[in-house]
């Protein structure tokens, strides 16, 4: 085993909680969705595109999507269901091209098939558009090397994980996830941070994130 | 009474973590929850179960209850019935009983509060006495389909808070004011949800000379229309017709609800020619609610209305196979098929019955993954938690909030 580096700067664990705001907007036909998906705030299509993550845990690896979900389920249209559930999350660097690409999956859909615009959901099934409010919180965890990074890993909540993983990278923007970020600028480990974001986490549930992650921390740390 | 910390073999230490951070965040503030009941209905569970752990967490927390009278809770109780979209006959007079005895709570109740947490209709226009503190109203009804008289009434003082909170998204409209989605929560160690051992279970089913000899289908719920106990006795019989077993309604009725008693009387007179219906009485014995509940094979929540279905949950908690009406809150905690069988009609009711009856293995399956699915989103830390970040959004207008 070889000496850990020492980090100049620490990795500072934060975790991220969120609040569901109530829009009071609904859609009952798939055109109402894809024209209140190109109007409804970030914080909205953020919401729908990650809940799933954080509430149906047993669920996953489920598409992480409400979109494709209601789509499917409610109105019955499978194919377009999982066109949206399909879309390859990762490749998307910020919400405005994810939303783009949502509503013009639904846009191409409703040219190619008229029929699907006149479906229309259940009083009860509707869609309602919720906005993820977040709260992004330091636990207080701080790793200096490998091995402690690894350690608190294992201690972090799941809201942890995912706030580093997913939501840095997404809904702030940042070039990859937060792990492989520190790896790469704070310890110089390329390769590990390369490795650290190739996977693609939405096909994971998070606890398999979590033990994934740990895995490969430490298969370098034993190196 | 439990403690924060007893929670941790539930779920987690850092989740209780958690919990301490936001409250650290909330030092200094006052929490005022205001209602209409000290016992009774879910709001009352929730909130002694609710003021205790915030305090524990470091939450200024306080509950003060309003003053109404006879006249005053039917008046309320027709407002809330036609918030749940029934037809009623709400006179002038009606509005001026409310109004009146708002005017005495106006007068009496001291709003301290850094932030005054409202629940339900009854003390909405407290709302008049707002100074520069913060005020919050608490939806816990059903009101996707309300009666538009009461609802305009009602949002003459709703217009006035700074933010409303609804148990699901179906609840929500288009408000001038923020509103959040916060479903409520059971809690896992209190009296209705913690493991008994069986010789509880047993002595309860002794007591209400109930024999385990057949299987056991219960409604747990106070005695109200919306709740419709003389459907699932409909729902019963149909099944009885082809499985031997038994039913048991068993619940209370709120102070703020008078016509409980009818409804009870009403279920007594259905049941009474036969002798495989248990109709039981409990007001307020969460533990033979809990025993009832872990000897049953199935249960069921056969609601017209709800805001929620905390007795859902409940069941759920305890892995039990449920069968439910798709109606408020209950899509939330029931995907159908996967962790409970949703249905809308009394031969929908009947049939999933027979359904959960007839093949133990699928009606196993149901129930596990309905505690799953109330351990990661239904239990009363992620209430807590919701809770401390709806007071901390107050004071902050942003979509990512940094409290560093």
């Amino acid at each position: 085993m070889s000496e850990l580096i020492r980090a100049k700067e620490p990795f500072r664990f934060c975790t991220r909680l969120h609040l569901s705001e109530l829009t009071g907007l609904r859609a009952t036909t798939l055109v109402q969705l894809a024209s209140l998906i190109k109007e409804v705030s970030g914080s909205c299509i953020y919401h729908h595109t990650h809940r799933f993550l954080q509430q149906h845990q047993y669920l996953s690896p489920e598409p992480p999507n409400d979109f494709a979900y209601w789509v499917t389920d409610i109105l019955g249209e499978d194919e377009l269901g999982e066109k949206l559930a399909s879309i390859d999350t990762v490749q998307y660097s910020t919400i405005r091209k994810l939303r783009d690409k949502i509503a013009s999956t639904i846009e191409d859909y409703l040219n190619n098939n008229p029929l699907a615009k006149v479906k229309f959901a259940r009083s009860d099934e509707e869609f309602y558009f919720i906005k993820s409010i977040s709260f992004i919180l330091p636990t207080g965890y701080i790793a200096y090397d490998l091995k402690e990074f690894s350690e608190i890993l294992k201690k972090v909540t799941i809201d942890s994980i995912y706030f580093h993983i997913f939501e840095a990278r997404l809904r702030l923007e940042k070039p990859t996830n937060d792990f492989a970020l520190w790896i790469e600028r704070s310890l110089g480990d390329k390769g590990l941070a390369d490795e650290l974001c190739c996977f693609d986490p939405y096909t994971r549930t998070l606890e398999d994130l979590r033990n994934t992650i740990i895995q490969v921390v430490e298969r370098r740390i034993s190196v | 009474m439990a403690k924060v910390e007893d929670y941790i073999p539930i779920v987690g230490q850092s989740c209780i973590d958690d919990l301490r951070l936001l409250g650290e965040r909330l030092k200094g503030k006052v929490i005022q929850h205001i209602n209409s009941t000290p016992v009774g209905g879910g709001v009352a569970e929730i909130l002694n179960r609710m003021v205790p752990m915030l305090r524990e967490l470091g939450v200024d927390t306080k509950w003060d209850v309003i003053k109404g009278g006879e006249q005053f809770f039917e008046v309320t109780k027709k407002f809330h019935n036609a918030l749940h979209g029934r037809a009623e006959e709400i006179t002038k007079r009606d509005f001026e009983i409310f109004t009146e005895t708002s005017q005495q709570n106006i007068e009496n109740v001291n709003t301290y509060g850094d932030i005054v947490f409202i629940h339900d209709p009854q003390p909405i226009a407290l709302i008049k006495k707002k100074a520069a503190n913060k005020w919050l109203w608490r939806c816990h009804v059903d009101v996707s389909n309300p009666n538009d008289r009461v609802w305009g009434f009602l949002m003459d003082f709703i217009v006035q808070y700074d933010a409303a909170v609804f148990s699901a998204p179906a609840f929500s409209r288009k408000l001038p004011i923020g509103q959040f989605l916060i479903p409520p929560s059971i809690d896992p160690l209190s009296d209705k949800n913690k493991e008994l051992p069986q010789q509880t279970i047993d002595a309860v089913l002794r007591k209400y000379d109930i024999k385990k000899d057949k299987p056991i289908v219960t409604q747990i719920s106070r005695f109200d229309r919306l709740k419709d106990p003389l459907g699932v006795i409909e729902a019963f019989l149909q099944v009885r017709k082809y499985i031997n077993c038994q039913l048991i309604l068993a619940g209370g009725t709120a102070e703020d609800d008078p016509e409980g008693v009818k409804v009870f009387e009403d279920v007594q007179e259905k049941a009474k020619a036969n002798k495989d219906i248990h109709i039981i009485l409990l007001p307020h014995n969460d533990i033979e609610v809990n025993a009832l509940q872990w000897a049953s094979d199935v249960i069921i929540q056969k609601s017209i209305k709800e805001g929620f279905g905390l007795t859902v949950a409940e069941a759920l908690w305890k892995a039990r196979p449920v069968v439910a009406s798709n109606v408020g809150g209950i899509p939330l905690q029931i995907k159908h098929k996967y962790s409970g069988l949703l249905c809308h009609s009394i031969e929908g009711a009947s049939f999933a019955i027979k359904q959960l009856l007839g093949s133990p293995g699928y009606a196993k399956r149901l129930g596990e993954n309905g505690r799953e699915h109330i351990k990661n989103n239904f239990l009363i830390t992620r209430h807590l938690r919701d809770y401390m970040l709806l007071f901390l959004s107050l004071y902050y207008p942003e979509d990512v909030i940094y409290l560093c």
